[in-house]
């Protein structure tokens, strides 16, 4: 037994045998998600026609909103194409997303991870970002055929690259195992970076793509004795609570994914499809989960 | 009609099936410290009165899969419960003797340790090791036994062979 652990932890030997196995864990999550589902059902089908009439009424005028900013996001997606065009920048990619949502959460309570209902089927990959409504929530550890098991970045064994916002300093933000904090590793004591500041992903190691959120920065802490600050920032995403997920393709993968959405539903002028040839293709798996 | 024999492994079949539906059933995340070691105390229960009836060859089996269901090291569980079940084996004439809360004394010094032997696991996997929160669900376990013994007591009297 102890033989086992040590195969399993320390040589990637037992990871093809775990992901055939996977497909017989499905239904236990499937079984311990019915209990949820009765509820959405419940929700759905139990509800006034004058509360369905109010949150039509709310939907509309959220739409109504979105689409004024989706106006201006136009234009100035065609001005950075533009711009990128003048730099001799590469093109910035539009990303695709798949919707999956979330049936199970890891019962170990020491690593933060959940299960979702898309797998190798739906094209899903190991490595694969994952999003939802507020911010980057992880990546793609283990692929089943019907089910894969996200690791959220508040997870301790989980870092990944991001830059702030407002003056693109650049750091790696760790997991610390508490759901709503990250921490910044090697920040020197003279950076810019204060309070409210927004973390957003960088793009580099060529996991995640650039720019989505990833946490604020709640508190930075200046010790005289330390070499480096302590930043502890709260994650965007919320990692407790969203039951419906992205899966993130960026547009180099996409090819061939059955029911992907585009992200942004403006098109971006002619004059994006000219200049996107010039997208680097590269994709490795550096950084990401350490 | 099944054979009474027959009977009794569905019963011990089924128990085990939902000791581990119940080990993965989605909890708020600062309430997993508490979750009772369901499986471990299912499998306690059979060897305390039912000793020829579960191997450790099956626990074996039954660890592994629990493991490969809650996405944990290979082996982590599996450990646990042949080192519990092998301590149970030596002392069940004993146990079987004793008064309801006493036993519950002895299921917390029993998943105690296989919480113990979970821990390690999880440290060589890297994880922090996190104070003495790992002994809640050996706490909570000791709490659920008279349950656990009343519920598994009335299938086994239903289904006795």
């Amino acid at each position: 037994m102890m033989v086992l652990v040590v195969v399993g932890l320390y040589t990637d030997r037992l990871e093809p045998m775990r992901e055939k196995l996977a497909l017989a864990v499905t239904p236990f999550y499937q079984i311990t998600d019915v209990p949820s589902r009765v509820n959405d059902w419940r929700k759905d089908t139990f509800v006034s026609h004058a509360d369905l009439k109010l949150e039509n009424e709310a939907l509309k005028t959220e739409l109504l909103i979105h689409q004024r900013k989706l106006q201006q996001l136009a234009s100035l997606a065609a001005e950075n194409v533009r711009l990128r065009q003048l730099l001799n920048a590469s093109q910035m990619l539009q990303d695709t997303v798949l919707i999956a949502e979330l049936i199970g959460v890891s019962p170990n309570p020491l690593s933060h991870k959940v299960i979702i209902n898309r797998g190798s089927k739906e094209g899903a990959f190991k490595g694969q970002p994952v999003l939802d409504a507020f911010g980057l929530m992880g990546q793609v550890i283990e692929v089943g055929e019907t089910s894969s098991t996200v690791l959220l970045i508040s997870d301790s064994t989980h870092a990944i690259p991001v830059q702030v916002n407002r003056n693109g300093v650049r750091a790696i933000a760790e997991g610390t195992g508490d759901l709503n904090s990250l921490s910044l590793r090697h920040v020197s004591t003279n950076t810019d970076i204060r309070a409210g500041d927004l973390l957003v992903s960088s793009g580099l190691g060529e996991r995640f793509p650039i720019g989505y959120p990833v946490a604020e920065v709640q508190q930075v802490v200046r010790d005289p004795g330390k070499a480096f600050l302590t930043v502890i920032a709260k994650p965007m995403a919320r990692l407790d609570r969203s039951r419906h997920l992205l899966l993130v393709f960026e547009n180099r993968d996409r090819a061939s994914v059955p029911g992907a959405l585009s992200v942004t539903a403006v098109e971006s002028s002619s004059s994006a499809e000219s200049v996107s040839s010039s997208s680097s293709p590269a994709s490795s798996s550096v950084g990401g989960a350490r | 009609m099944l054979s009474p024999q027959l009977n009794l492994y569905v019963v011990i079949a089924l128990s085990f099936l939902v000791s581990l539906v119940l080990s993965v059933y989605p909890l708020p995340m600062d309430m997993r410290w508490w979750r009772p070691e369901f499986v471990l105390i299912v499998a306690i229960y059979w060897i305390f009165f039912m000793p020829l009836t579960v191997s450790f060859t099956l626990l074996c089996a039954l660890g592994l899969f629990q493991d490969l269901l809650e996405g944990v090291p290979f082996g982590q569980h599996s450990l646990g419960l042949v080192i519990v079940a092998y301590i149970c084996i030596l002392s069940y004439q004993r146990v079987r003797n004793f008064s309801i809360w006493r036993q519950s004394g002895w299921i917390f010094v029993l998943v105690g340790i296989a919480q113990l032997t979970d821990n390690w696991v999880q440290g060589m996997a890297g994880r922090p090791l996190s104070g003495i929160q790992f002994l809640y669900p050996a706490f909570t376990s000791a709490l659920l036994w008279p349950a656990c013994l009343w519920w598994l007591n009335s299938m086994t009297h239903r289904y006795q062979p």
